[in-house]
């Protein structure tokens, strides 16, 4: 599916830190759209081995900000032709995503996110509990008595795609087009001159590059250490479970903030499900019985019915969370490099629109209008991003 | 990490304990510059290594020092607060 390389060439147009969703994104997309094909793209693992790989593959649009809601719908408009644009199968299925609330403070928040969805042109509405049932027939409303659930936001174009296919999909592309991708090639330094990026260091040797875009996600800070760069990224695991594959009964993708909960039924009939962060820093992908029983619980609040059904697989991902649960992303103080970053809980959905905007972004040397307002340099002015319709989190 | 030590309490299942943030020094907010207070606000050393960090001891409500290596997921010591220049 890929050609390999035996060495790498002395220097590069760009290099492209990480081999996975975002990275080969926006190596295909470099060139692609911008004619830029002398670019290598360096992954210390395997292609697609981290959160690429581990995340519980929901795409919507249905955020809470402007920002973010444009930012995100032109990313689903990107999804729907990618098997196209790829020649290979994503099984990008359209289910429709419901995130439940249970209190009037969530139905007022639902409301809100709606109405800022369909002033955007995004189909979200706010529905009632009567909706949710008919739509979900084997919820138990009352979510074991203490959680009953008043009604949801519903996003009909919710969808789920096979993330692994996303990543070889746009490696493929990319690697078509000439861009060179080295996996087991780790960077461990950046050779800057004057202010401006000049190469980086590999496990491999010195390769020249006048520009870097790192798109490392839970490993951002340790290559922003050797650039002497400061973010608020923080890293928490977050973790995923599998239940056995079981005859389809679950259509749409839900979601309960309340509950940290969120679950979708793959092609194969399993039951891909998560919840939150783990709540402590942690370098490491070990996995709880702490997450998988209380995860296991909350399942079992809205569908008692699963409690003879078996868990068959548990993980975790190292996402890199920012403060305002919105990505940094675009230029930096050292010319030459490119972050995109800060993705926490919520990056596989943007993975098309990440591409697009960064090889825009790597191409011209300035940011793409798109994620101005996701600018590393927000922090400093106090203009955050507020964007709290991220993944299970409470409002 | 599976346990932690509670200076006041003993060894203890860590779903007993809340992480409370790395312990951090405040600038002056009469003295600093801007760039100073949002770097403090802000900006966090996120690269994995043996982090000095608040716990919270929650049925007892202790907040004490923890470090722990956050590469490897163990404690390798807890203090009380007002040994929170004990060596790393």
């Amino acid at each position: 599916m890929f050609t390999r390389h035996d060495s790498l060439r002395p220097g590069y147009e760009a290099v492209i830190i990480g081999a996975g969703g975002h990275g080969l994104a926006a190596a295909y997309y470099l060139a692609r759209d911008h004619g830029m094909r002398d670019v290598a793209v360096l992954e210390k693992g395997y292609l697609g081995g981290g959160n690429t790989g581990r995340n519980t593959t929901i795409i919507r649009s249905n955020y809470l900000t402007p920002e973010g809601v444009r930012f995100y719908d032109e990313s689903l408009r990107l999804w729907q032709d990618l098997a196209t644009d790829f020649d290979l199968n994503l099984f990008y299925s359209t289910r429709g995503h419901f995130t439940l609330a249970h209190t009037d403070a969530a139905m007022r928040t639902m409301r809100w996110r709606a109405e800022v969805n369909k002033h955007l042109g995004v189909r979200s509405e706010a529905v009632d509990a009567a909706f949710v049932k008919r739509m979900i027939p084997m919820i138990d409303l009352t979510c074991a008595g203490h959680a009953p659930i008043v009604g949801a936001l519903f996003h009909e174009p919710g969808a789920i795609a096979r993330h692994d296919a996303v990543a070889w999909g746009y490696g493929r592309g990319a690697d078509r087009r000439g861009v060179q991708i080295h996996q087991q090639t780790e960077v461990t330094g950046i050779r800057v001159k004057a202010g401006r990026v000049v190469g980086v260091e590999t496990t491999r040797g010195f390769v020249a590059t006048p520009k870097v875009l790192c798109a490392v996600a839970g490993s951002t800070p340790r290559i922003l250490d050797m650039l002497g760069l400061r973010t608020p990224i923080y890293v928490h695991p977050l973790q995923a479970m599998v239940s056995e594959p079981v005859k389809r009964w679950l259509d749409p993708i839900i979601v309960s903030g309340s509950l940290h909960v969120y679950v979708s039924q793959s092609a194969r009939g399993e039951l891909v499900m998560g919840a939150s962060l783990d709540p402590y820093e942690l370098h490491q992908t070990r996995s709880t019985l702490d997450f998988a029983e209380s995860l296991s619980s909350h399942m079992l609040d809205m569908f008692p019915f699963l409690g003879e059904v078996k868990i068959n697989r548990q993980w975790a991902g190292l996402a890199d969370m920012s403060p305002d649960f919105a990505p940094i992303m675009g230029i930096t103080a050292v010319e030459g490099f490119f972050l995109d970053a800060g993705w926490g809980t919520w990056g596989f959905k943007a993975t098309p629109v990440c591409g697009k905007t960064m090889s825009h972004t790597l191409a011209t040397g300035r940011n793409h209008p798109l994620i101005e307002g996701f600018s590393i340099d927000r922090f400093a002015r106090y203009q955050l991003t507020g964007e709290k319709g991220a993944a299970a989190v409470g409002h | 990490m599976k346990l932690m030590v509670c200076p006041l309490n003993g060894p203890r299942a860590i779903t007993e304990f809340a992480y409370g943030g790395a312990v951090r020094p405040m600038p002056d907010p009469d003295s600093c510059s801007d760039a100073e207070w949002s770097d403090y606000v802000f900006n966090r050393a996120g690269s994995p290594g043996i982090k000095r960090e608040w716990w919270c001891h929650i049925a007892s409500g202790y907040w004490f020092i923890a470090e722990r290596d956050t590469a490897r997921d163990i404690v390798v010591g807890t203090f009380p607060p007002g040994a929170r220049d004990a060596p790393a």
